[in-house]
């Protein structure tokens, strides 16, 4: 069994407001997982993400990244394992040009001039960014910015990639791009941790995800088995992709009922299909 | 109600309240002496009182430069090169402010964090009620309304730069909301809302659209949502407008939508992987037409 990329033991955070943001969470994502963290707006999804790359330390409880327990380490140092996708592109934008801000973190890490500018070029390329390099990002529209925040972190390619909100504001071509992306790099061995409440990306991608409801660790499993559990969801206002929810109103009709993809769903119909007419 | 808007403002239902002819832009060149490329090349279209007209397009396509256009931010704030006309409630946006326009049409935007400046929820909602010096029990309804309508009426005392991301965008749907506009230009508002954020905007939009005759344009990616709302859908794209028409005839050009780079609705993906499999012809958009006809399907 791998290692787990990150480790939460009963951490917990609180903001200035009276209530905790997060209560005594303890999770484990393994190394090489594709995982999702999803729940309401202020649940603590983005407090959880902010306590694995040391942007905020837990007030209580304990934050292993690849083992390491990161207490005390500054966040430079976190950020060679961990590297994080912020929900809204502008709290992370700051350079004068497109690329000088993908080049930030490689130029902050050591990397030699050689490296950098080849990785550099590589990102602005896969994400269609090579015609802005000199341009001002904070001039662009906002789902070209994204494409900086995205080009930035890619560039790094840290072995845990935390990425909140990464298709909003994308349209779904652009979103495709990435997703074919992050693939590459799951398929890499890289740990990706995507904060969402895209369900038909959650159904399609995750292998592992995790519910977070009012601070606290609701249920974690595969996607399947979540989606399965109506009555919990709709409890904490979350609703399983159209696919699936079409596959649980047939399965009076002997339909598995618990289809994540479209293609999915066919194989079951044309097996209940080929039944009912043998 | 909208016989009094009808009194207020003079336009009926089902005239258009929004009127664009041949609009082209360009915004002003970065250095001086260059030229900036258009970013929209020729766009023509109308929206009547109570209709929501969903547009949707890819990223860099101008939909956002569009909406600003529709306040008076553009040409007014920003310069640049402006040819055509926008009509909005009678008003040619080039003879109007951008300050009486937004008596008119309000716009949010998609990062809710650029319009809230205010201390308090409150405050922020009543700022521009404030603004057009009512009287203080009508600033007062306008809150207590646009609160409820966003169901944030438990967030009333709070400052909004210490609420969630999806808490934000309701603040700014309800800022809006008291100003009682006549057209509500929505720029993917919903983009960081949770399931249940989305379903209250949606709500919302319906209810405005039910109870005010207010007309609603929806800038959009969302495409499984765009069927239960929108009566028309746009798809503009390199600033221009590619397809028009019902949810149903505009979905039906599937190949247009992907071309373009934009997602179509699950139930929609389900009826091409179907028809190219079973020979069949469906064409649904939601879920309950999916599974009504497939339940004929095995069944029969």
């Amino acid at each position: 069994m791998a290692e787990p990329a990150i480790e939460l033991q009963r951490c917990s955070y609180r903001y200035e407001a009276a209530i905790p943001a997060l209560q005594e969470v303890s999770c484990g994502i393994r190394a090489g997982t594709w995982a999702a963290v999803i729940g309401q707006n202020g649940s603590g999804k983005t407090t959880l993400a902010k306590l694995c790359n040391g942007l905020l330390r837990p007030d209580e409880g304990r934050v292993r990244i690849l083992g390491q327990d990161i207490a005390g380490q500054p966040v430079s140092r976190i950020a060679r394992h961990v590297g994080y996708l912020f929900q809204n592109p502008d709290h992370q934008i700051f350079a004068a040009s497109v690329w000088e801000e993908v080049s930030f973190g490689l130029r902050n890490l050591g990397f030699l001039a050689a490296e950098i500018e080849e990785r550099v070029e590589e990102a602005l390329a896969l994400f269609g960014l090579e015609p802005y390099a000199d341009h001002p990002p904070a001039m662009l529209g906002y789902g070209l910015r994204r494409q900086v925040t995205v080009a930035s972190l890619f560039a790094l390619r840290p072995p845990v990639l935390i990425l909140d909100e990464p298709t909003t504001g994308l349209d779904w071509g652009a979103t495709q791009v990435l997703l074919g992306r992050l693939a590459e790099l799951h398929g890499a061995g890289h740990t990706v941790v995507l904060i969402t409440h895209d369900m038909r990306l959650v159904a399609q991608r995750a292998q592992w995800v995790l519910i977070l409801h009012q601070g606290r660790l609701l249920i974690e499993g595969p996607p399947r088995e979540l989606f399965a559990q109506t009555e919990l969801l709709a409890r904490v206002s979350l609703n399983p992709p159209p696919i699936t929810r079409l596959a649980q109103k047939l399965r009076t009709l002997g339909m598995r009922g618990d289809s994540l993809t479209v293609e999915e769903f066919y194989r079951d119909y044309a097996a209940v299909k080929g039944e009912a007419q043998s | 109600m909208r016989s009094l808007w009808e009194a207020l403002f003079g336009v009926g239902p089902l005239e258009p309240v929004i009127t664009i002819q041949n609009l082209h832009y360009a915004y002003p060149p970065l250095t001086a002496g260059a030229e900036a490329p258009p970013v929209l090349k020729g766009v023509s279209l109308s929206l009547s009182s109570g209709e929501c007209l969903a547009l949707l397009g890819p990223t860099g396509a101008g939909k956002s430069t569009l909406c600003l256009t529709l306040n008076g931010i553009i040409p007014h704030l920003t310069g640049g090169t402006f040819r055509g006309e926008v009509w909005v409630a009678g008003q040619d946006t080039k003879e109007s402010s951008p300050g009486e326009l937004s008596q008119r049409v309000g716009v949010v935007f998609q990062d809710p964090e650029s319009q809230l400046f205010n201390m308090t929820v409150e405050d922020e909602v009543a700022f521009g009620p404030e603004s057009l010096a009512l009287p203080p029990n009508e600033i007062e309804a306008r809150i207590d309304e646009a609160l409820d309508m966003m169901a944030i009426a438990d967030l009333r005392h709070r400052s909004p730069l210490a609420l969630s991301g999806g808490q934000k965008q309701r603040v700014a749907l309800a800022a809006m909301l008291a100003m009682r506009p006549q057209v509500l230009v929505l720029d993917e508002p919903a983009t960081s809302l949770d399931p249940a954020g989305k379903a209250s905007v949606l709500e919302a939009i319906l209810r405005l659209r039910r109870e005010t005759g207010m007309a609603i344009l929806w800038v959009t990616q969302d495409t499984d949502q765009v069927p239960l709302v929108a009566d028309r859908v746009l798809l503009l794209a390199e600033g221009r407008i590619l397809l028009e028409g019902k949810p149903k005839g505009v979905f039906a050009q599937a190949e247009e939508l992907r071309g373009r780079g934009l997602a179509l609705p699950q139930m929609c993906e389900l009826a091409r992987h179907f028809n190219e499999r079973e020979g069949t012809d469906y064409g649904w958009l939601r879920v309950e037409e999916a599974a009504h006809d497939l339940a004929e399907a095995i069944g029969g």
